[in-house]
């Protein structure tokens, strides 16, 4: 099963991964971070596919991609 | 199984840049290529000045700050004495092609066993957004409010054609990361930079198109369709010396 | 056993200093009247197994010595004034940086393009700082053959010991004549290891070499440091050399090619029956202000002559502090004062006493 982690203090909300991810499984959440950004959430873990889309793009490096 | 990882030659930092700059995608990138050809204890780095300035803040490898424009010229001295190291410069275009346009010229004439990551997003991002070498005709900046005009400000710098015209490199690439398929291809690009230094003892140069979403007034998605879109009319993507 | 002279230029001595004081990596650009230290480095640095390189500009050279003295090289690079205007900003960035290396500027005349002959108008810039920020250099103004030879030798262990460039002050004279010189074998002191130069990880955290601190307070305290040292300087480094008469009236202070000339003067006056003496900075900063001060409340006046509109006297007369008149006597432009107007000027003060 695939996995992606997010670490919220990393990500400034730039949308990049909600723009890029195949299957629009990321979304803003509502908390802000330590920096004052929302960062991302996924919506539906169990789709994820563990393409790492997502964590290349990321310019933050705040992705982790695990496939279980 | 993890199939992304941060890479541990980055340190545990939050990058300073703007959201959604691709210097973080650069760094990344050089980080990984670091640790996938086990050369991070062999490695001296140098930073520009501009907004790469503190990436000695994120890469855990020897690095030294050079004064504005004169990167290439570090390096030398650097490889000069430890040439058995492997010695990179991360420049930005103002960096690169204005004030240090005499150093990237000779330095990369004499052939100088380097890697130069030169991170082009066609505006002078530090300092808020002015014109910079390669500021695309029509695309407006803080000093050229009006958008780039030719006849006013002349015509964008194609570094990569340029320096190909010379005998001294061994490669010279333009690669972009405007797309996840392009960013891919950048990893490769830069990874061959680097082979070129350790393996062939020789001088290449990649040029990055990057992002400046914020001194470009657009959002991070909308900045990368537009290297992707605008850029690469201007700048093609591509090897120009191999 | 008498020691093997050869005869050389200034500039060739200073060169071979250099190799033999251990200095393997030497950057330079063309500039008159300092040609022969590239030259000479081309021709002998690879022989001694080091690297010459003639960069694109004197702004390259300088950013070469960056990257060689952070990575922990010995180096050097040579210019003359309008070269050495340009180096300052890197000079500025070398002093921030902690990072040693010997820096030679073969003065002409200026400002602006100015002229090839010699010159020593670059004092200020020398020891005032040079480029921007707060910060000094150690000069050591050589006045003979032998003493560019033997003072390059000593600034390369004093930038090491002081982690700050040192700069040899001469002038297009001394570095064009020839004058016998011989060599000492070069015993370098025992330093300590330059375990903060960025020669890879292995084995250790890992080094930065920059001049930038964004806290204010980091480079607040960064500035402190430098101070300390520039102090530490003052307290130990401290080079002149003086010949004093009892009863001394007319104090002549001189540096370099004036300072040569300045010998003659005070032959000439002495023969006069003048009770005349010279003081001779070897090291601009730290200046011998502590000597210059002790002196001037013992004779009657003091003289400087320089090959500039007048800028140690400035330095002078900081030292002497109003305890007895200071004038100057100067010429520029590249013309060299002869021992004949110098002996005119220091006469008229002579006589003044006497009234």
């Amino acid at each position: 099963m695939a996995e992606v982690i997010i670490d919220r203090e990393r990500c400034k909300g730039c949308l990049l991964c909600v723009s890029f991810c195949p299957k629009q499984l990321f979304t803003l959440s509502d908390k802000l971070n330590s920096s004052g950004y929302y960062p991302v959430k996924i919506k539906e873990m169990k789709e994820c596919s563990g393409c790492a889309v997502c964590a290349t793009v990321c310019p933050d490096v705040a992705i982790t991609a695990v496939d279980r | 199984m993890r199939v992304f990882e941060r890479p541990k030659v980055l340190k545990d930092k939050v990058f300073h840049y703007c959201p959604g700059c691709t210097h973080g995608i650069v760094h990344r990138l050089v980080a990984e290529i670091i640790e996938e050809m086990d050369i991070r204890e062999r490695t001296v780095g140098v930073c520009p000045v501009g907004c790469a300035v503190l990436a000695y803040d994120y890469l855990d490898i020897d690095m030294q700050e050079a004064s504005h424009g004169r990167a290439p010229a570090v390096a030398t001295g650097i490889k000069r004495v430890l040439p058995d190291k492997v010695v990179f410069t991360y420049q930005g275009d103002g960096d690169l092609a204005a004030i240090g346009m005499t150093e990237t010229v000779h330095t990369a004439a004499r052939g100088e066993p380097l890697t130069v990551i030169f991170i082009n997003n066609a505006i002078y991002g530090m300092t808020n957004g002015q014109m910079a070498p390669t500021t695309l005709l029509g695309q407006r900046t803080q000093t050229t409010p009006y958008g780039r005009n030719a006849a006013k400000e002349g015509y964008p710098i194609k570094v990569c054609e340029m320096l190909a015209t010379l005998d001294g490199p061994s490669y010279i690439a333009r690669v972009s990361v405007g797309s996840y398929k392009s960013i891919l291809n950048a990893r490769k690009v830069l990874r061959e930079a680097f082979r070129r230094q350790i393996e062939e003892n020789a001088y290449a140069l990649v040029e990055v198109l990057s992002t400046c979403p914020t001194n470009w007034g657009m959002k991070p998605r909308d900045a990368m369709d537009w290297i992707e879109n605008e850029m690469q009319e201007t700048f093609p993507v591509g090897i120009f010396k191999e | 056993m008498k020691k093997k002279q050869v005869l050389m230029k200034g500039n060739e001595a200073m060169a071979e200093g250099a190799i033999m004081a251990g200095c393997r990596y030497f950057f330079g650009y063309p500039i008159t009247p300092q040609n022969e230290v590239p030259a000479h480095m081309a021709a002998y640095m690879p022989r001694a197994g080091g690297v010459f390189i003639q960069a694109e500009s004197e702004l390259a050279a300088i950013n070469m010595v960056y990257g060689a003295a952070g990575a922990g090289a010995r180096v050097m690079t040579s210019s003359s004034s309008p070269g050495i205007s340009l180096k300052q900003e890197g000079i500025s960035y070398l002093v921030g940086a902690e990072l040693p290396c010997v820096i030679a500027n073969i003065m002409r005349g200026g400002p602006g393009l100015g002229g090839i002959q010699p010159s020593q108008s670059d004092y200020f810039q020398a020891v005032k700082g040079g480029g921007h920020g707060d910060y000094r250099l150690i000069v050591l103004a050589p006045d003979s053959v032998q003493e560019m030879a033997d003072l390059t030798m000593l600034a390369f262990d004093l930038a090491d010991v002081y982690r700050n460039p040192v700069m040899i002050l001469g002038d297009g004279n001394l570095g064009q004549m020839m004058e016998p010189v011989s060599f000492c074998k070069f015993r370098k002191r025992k330093l300590p290891p330059k375990d903060w130069a960025t020669t890879g990880t292995a084995g250790r955290p890992r080094n930065i070499v920059k001049s930038l601190y964004l806290i204010p307070e980091q480079l607040e305290a960064h500035n402190r440091k430098l101070y300390r040292k520039f102090q530490t300087m003052k307290r130990r480094e401290v080079r002149f050399e003086e010949d004093i008469p009892e009863g001394c009236e007319l104090l002549l202070t001189a540096f370099g090619t004036t300072a040569r000339i300045c010998r003659d003067v005070v032959d000439k006056l002495r023969q006069r029956g003048h009770k005349v003496g010279l003081l001779r900075p070897i090291t601009l900063f730290p200046f011998p202000e502590e000597r210059i001060k002790e002196v001037s409340s013992r004779v009657k006046a003091v003289m400087t002559v320089e090959m500039n509109m007048g800028q140690m006297v400035d330095d002078v007369r900081l030292a002497v502090e109003g305890r007895c008149p200071v004038h100057f006597c100067g010429r520029t432009g590249g013309m060299v004062p002869s021992v004949e107007e110098i002996v005119h000027e220091a006469g008229k003060i002579l006589r003044g006493m006497k009234e």
